[in-house]
């Protein structure tokens, strides 16, 4: 079944700006899925959509087989919903702001309690239920958003850029937690800068620019169509001379760091032979660029040209 | 799970939050209009009151108390609902509302209750006050709880409009500082229509608190300048009118939707 299916989505503001030139996107129940864009791509208008936040000019939304225009409230709850900015009562208490959105989808003031207490204590915020939200760090400040989105248990959640600006630990511990709700059943939507993010966590993904899908693909199919991968190579001996390798572009960046482009064709295997032989010992490697990164420049580079959406 | 309860247990959440915080806040809701009709009571009742003498039959404040707790109400069911909204929007937290399998009509009920819950307790506590200054005796209980609730309820709706449309914090309050306020000093609180000119008691009727005051007079003091069931019939007819415009511009999303 589709968690989502988008067809002809289509969003022109009243001072004129196209945001949305008519988009199809499906997403399969279960999936983890990328939606990924430059600034003013159209992601944040599509989950606004979606969502019941922003009006749409055209086309249709399905969550779940429900259809946004004739089962508003059948959407709705399967829906959960973690916006880019903080958008909670700066001073409500953290408990309050959970409880009152289980509220908002029925749920009894007992329950929602009961439900909050989970939600808080999954997110490790069960100690911060008392204080007025202001007073929470920016990383709790996510947590507590992605608390209150599933307070409600929704079949689908939508994150839109749930770690900018949460330090690295935390948000390792949010991807932990990520996986581990989409492991129980939970279909999650997520757009993120952080492409490493996307790699690492998502099974599909959507690139939109501009209005449009520039790409739709499974991650590892999508990574499969970079031609060549750039990696940085650190050595154990100074460098004294290094002549070209048939097959590799090779950098010398200082006396002890490489950088060799390899084309997918050649493999990483017969660069270190080359070197072997040549009495070069690697002793760490690392992708000059995430690979993710390299593909969503040249797409989105591609489409730079394309101005407005088309009649 | 049955609908009906689904949209009971939101309004219910609505409403709790709205109560929460004002009551949070008293100090800035409740304590103030307190204050300020205290004032009114000592200065317009009992000094100035006292060379005045007797208005319609009545001692001056006895005339003037029901028009100085129905302004408490109007400007206290307005302010909240003004206020909450506005902020909810600023905050952006209205979202929470608007993502939620909600009918609108939910949203703006749990709002106006929320008005109407911070009006009335303005209400009692101010008519608790004036009891220090006055024998309080009702006319009429049915016309005063009625006309006490249903003004809350229209203005809490009036206010929930001019949530809808502000943009900034400046437009919350000019409505209250240049349109509530005239229209309640000019709304026979002070002084009955009687006293006026021709022309200015005919203006005066124009004016739709005037008909609120006289309703709520009549049921604490049984006196009125203006028939019970046409002020009853201009309250309902303006809180019929202003919800379903309310309605509107929730279903168009005007202010809250891009």
């Amino acid at each position: 079944m589709k968690a989502l299916s988008l067809r002809g989505l289509r969003k022109t503001y009243r001072n004129g700006h196209e945001a949305l030139c008519g988009i199809d996107l499906d997403v399969d129940e279960g999936d983890f899925f990328a939606l990924l864009g430059p600034n003013g791509a159209g992601k944040s208008t599509a989950i606004g959509i979606i969502a019941s936040l922003v009006n749409k000019s055209a086309g249709t939304v399905e969550v779940f087989g429900h259809d946004l225009d004739s089962q508003p409230s059948a959407v709705k709850s399967c829906i959960g919903l973690v916006p880019q900015e903080f958008n909670f009562n700066q001073f409500e208490p953290v408990v309050e702001i959970v409880v009152n959105q289980a509220g908002y989808y029925g749920i009894p003031r007992r329950d929602a309690y009961r439900r909050a207490e989970a939600s808080l204590k999954q997110l490790d915020l069960w100690g911060k239920r008392d204080v007025q939200a202001r007073e929470l760090s920016g990383g709790m400040k996510r947590r507590l958003m992605i608390a209150r989105a599933l307070v409600h248990e929704p079949r689908l959640l939508i994150l839109d850029e749930p770690t900018a600006g949460v330090d690295i630990e935390i948000r390792r511990s949010m991807w932990e937690f990520l996986r581990e709700i989409n492991a129980n059943g939970t279909t999650i939507i997520l757009t993120t800068h952080y492409l490493e993010e996307a790699e690492s966590l998502c099974r599909h993904i959507a690139i939109i620019n501009r209005g449009r899908i520039a790409e739709r693909a499974r991650m590892s199919q999508l990574l499969r169509q970079l031609h060549t991968e750039t990696f940085v190579l650190d050595v154990r001996d100074e460098l004294v001379d290094l002549d070209a390798i048939p097959g590799f572009t090779i950098q010398v960046v200082d006396s002890t760091t490489l950088e060799v482009s390899v084309s997918r064709d050649a493999g990483l295997g017969s660069l270190f032979a080359a070197l072997g032989e040549r009495g070069i010992e690697v002793v760490s490697l690392r992708n000059k660029q995430n690979r993710l990164e390299q593909l969503f420049i040249d797409m989105v580079r591609n489409g730079a040209d394309a101005e407005g959406c088309a009649p | 799970m049955n609908r009906a309860v689904v949209y009971w247990t939101a309004f219910r959440t609505i409403l709790t939050k709205e109560i929460l915080r004002f009551a949070r806040i008293w100090v800035q809701t409740v304590l103030p209009p307190a204050i300020t009709m205290a004032l009114y009571f000592v200065i317009f009742g009992k000094l100035i009151g006292s060379q005045i003498g007797d208005m319609e039959g009545f001692r001056y404040i006895d005339f003037i108390v029901p028009g100085l707790i129905l302004m408490s109400v109007i400007s206290n069911s307005y302010a909240n609902v003004v206020s909450s909204f506005y902020s909810s929007k600023f905050q952006r937290n209205v979202e929470e509302l608007l993502i939620a399998p909600l009918p609108n009509f939910i949203i703006l009920a749990g709002y106006v209750a929320g008005g109407v819950a911070r009006g009335v307790t303005v209400g009692i506590t101010v008519t608790l006050i004036s009891l220090l200054f006055t024998d309080l005796e009702v006319h009429s209980y049915g016309v005063t709880l009625a006309v006490f609730v249903l003004t809350s309820i229209l203005f809490a709706t009036a206010g929930f409009i001019n949530a809808v449309y502000a943009n900034s914090f400046d437009d919350i309050s000019i409505v209250p500082t240049f349109v509530l306020t005239p229209l309640t000093y000019l709304g026979g609180v002070f002084y009955s229509i009687n006293m006026l000119p021709d022309l200015w008691q005919a203006v005066s009727l124009a004016n739709p608190v005037l008909y609120m005051v006289n309703a709520f007079r009549y049921g604490l003091l049984g006196f009125t300048d203006i028939a019970i069931w046409q002020a009853f019939s201009i309250i309902v007819a303006f809180i019929v009118a202003l919800g379903l415009f309310a309605m509107w511009l929730l279903a168009r999303g005007v202010g809250i939707k891009s």
